[in-house]
């Protein structure tokens, strides 16, 4: 994945009387590099242009201006029939598996779907078959098949949309705030999943979060956003140990961490 | 001796659903004035059933079959709802989750801000505003008089959750009572906000109970804290201890569980089974000997 220059802009056209509305711009020229097997974490505050950025990679928001290339073809204003090869190798992981996943049907059907429809399974049975690895992957029993997703707890739903994302064998992935929602156990499990996931099918990721220390865990390298421009970018150890940018300062300095340090709440006040 | 501040002792509670399942058992807590204790665990732990214990708002539902919850020695549970909120209104107060939901989105901040201190403390019209712009100049809100006049979804997240904090300490309450206050808001808010909890906390000598998921927030704001599974409560002490010697086996699996930014190496281990297996084993112990002397 390499994406330059990348300007997203919303809005604009004309209002209902006939003015110029102009368009607001949510990404500035944003430069983001992506290997083959890498992980790379996209961090800053809400409304940094963090979701923007990774549905831009994605190719599902128009960019204004710029290039994004996906394993060297140019995806940047293609139209929707002209991805749609591009779509099975490309998924996205969501934040709330309760809204991404269809409460109507079962874990069955919402995994053998995506399979018929890029015609990686000949018919139903075979997809099956794919999708009981799968499942078994993720440490899902064979059982989940039967349920529905509100049957399901919280970090089994988000082992779900994992599954949902990784039966497809895709190339890249976008993991947007996917263990935000999740209690601490839950999320150590689903992250070690992850990494494993990702080691094994050599994935490359973009790993959108606000909490830097699940990032550090996580990712290789780490480009911090503040108001949709780039304001750092590196490997982690690096960034975290070293930042160069006063905000990536602020940002590492938010953390509260489970250790003792009654200077902490007192360090870093802006004044107001 | 005077009494704690809150003192809450063997409290039971159990829910309707599936029949009558225990969700709190036996938690005992004492807090005292100036003082922020942590309520902690995992979702379905209990924490927020035991703030709204003490708030008298439980669900429907939910039912305490079982112990004291007392305020400066009186028993809570034992008021009916009129003598609950004659005694409560004016001293106990509450920082909600969702700042937006908990603000009334038709009317002015001014409005929501002035209610209490004209129904609690008699004060006019005049003397309400200048006492609420007060508060707002204390939870260092920029500029006061716009935030007066300004409807709550004119206000960002954290501007939202300083006026909570503003109506919640207006009354200059004895106990505050914080439910997850800062779980929605940007690291940087969150660490504005629980700076200023901290200093409103202090100045005003008011007793806390924070409740939250999260570790790191819990060594950073509070004295004391309880930390509960499944209704029980597993560890409790100074957060010293709980951080730096934690004694149960559930406290260091999930201090290992946490992720670290300082110590990338640690952090992130999937709580073991067999601690949750300890942890059941616990409850089921504790369960079965309960039944006995009920």
């Amino acid at each position: 994945m390499d994406a330059r220059g990348v300007v997203v802009a919303y809005g604009g056209g004309r209002s209902a009387f006939g003015e110029e509305k102009p368009a607001k711009r949510v990404l500035h020229g944003v430069d983001m590099v992506i290997g083959r097997g890498e992980t790379v974490g996209i961090v800053g505050e809400s409304g940094s242009g963090k979701t923007t950025l990774g549905r831009a990679l994605l190719g599902l928001v128009p960019v204004a201006d710029g290039s994004i290339r996906f394993d060297g073809r140019e995806i940047a204003g293609l139209t929707e029939s002209a991805l749609r090869p591009l779509r099975r190798r490309m998924q996205m992981i969501f934040q709330d598996p309760m809204s991404s996943l269809n409460p109507r049907r079962d874990i069955r059907h919402i995994l053998v779907g995506p399979l018929l429809l890029h015609g990686l399974a000949r018919n139903f049975a075979e997809a099956e078959t794919q999708v009981r690895a799968v499942l078994d992957r993720v440490g899902l029993p064979a059982s989940a098949l039967e349920r529905y997703p509100h049957e399901l707890s919280g970090g089994q739903r988000q082992r779900v949309g994992i599954a949902r994302a990784v039966v497809l064998a895709p190339d890249f992935v976008l993991a947007d705030e996917i263990v935000s929602g999740l209690d601490v156990s839950t999320q150590a499990q689903a992250l070690q999943l992850l990494g494993e996931l990702k080691r094994d099918m050599n994935l490359s990721m973009a790993f959108i979060s606000h909490d830097l220390s699940v990032v550090r865990a996580v990712c290789d390298r780490v480009y911090v956003l503040s108001c949709g421009r780039v304001v750092e970018e590196g490997v982690c150890g690096r960034v975290f140990s070293a930042p160069r940018d006063p905000y990536t300062r602020v940002l590492i300095d938010a953390i509260p961490l489970p250790v003792i340090d009654p200077q902490w709440l007192g360090r870093g006040q802006r004044p107001t | 001796m005077t009494a704690p501040l809150l003192s809450i002792s063997h409290l039971t509670a159990v829910t309707d659903r599936n029949g009558e399942t225990p969700i709190l058992r036996d938690v005992s807590l004492d807090i005292e004035r100036g003082e922020v204790h942590g309520l902690v665990g995992e979702s379905g732990a209990g924490k927020s059933t035991i703030a709204k214990a003490i708030l008298g708002i439980l669900p429907h539902g939910i039912r305490v079959t079982r112990g004291v919850v007392a305020l400066e020695g009186e028993d809570l549970l034992a008021l009916d709802a009129n003598a609950r909120r004659r005694l409560l209104g004016p001293t106990v107060s509450l920082i909600p989750q969702d700042p937006l939901t908990a603000l009334n989105p038709g009317r002015r901040i001014e409005a929501q801000l002035t209610d209490g201190l004209r129904l609690w403390r008699g004060l006019s019209f005049q003397d309400a505003r200048a006492r609420a712009l007060q508060l707002l100049d204390e939870v260092q809100m920029a500029d006061p008089h716009r935030v007066m006049r300004a409807y709550p979804h004119e206000l960002s997240g954290g501007m939202r959750q300083r006026v909570l904090i503003a109506a919640a300490f207006a009354l200059d309450p004895k106990l505050v009572i914080a439910d997850e206050p800062t779980t929605a808001l940007d690291v940087t808010v969150q660490k504005q906000i629980l700076r200023l909890i901290r200093v409103l906390q202090e100045r005003h000598g008011t007793g806390v109970v924070f409740v939250t998921h999260d570790l790191g927030v819990v060594a950073q704001i509070c004295d004391r804290a309880t930390l509960l599974y499944m209704g029980k409560t597993m560890e409790q002490g100074p957060i010293k201890d709980l951080i730096d010697a934690p004694r149960h086996p559930y406290t260091r699996a999930l201090m290992n569980a946490c992720p670290r930014y300082d110590q990338p190496g640690r952090g992130l281990a999937p709580v073991p089974e067999a601690v949750f297996a300890t942890c059941r084993a616990e409850i089921a112990a504790f369960d079965r000997a309960g039944a006995g002397h009920v």
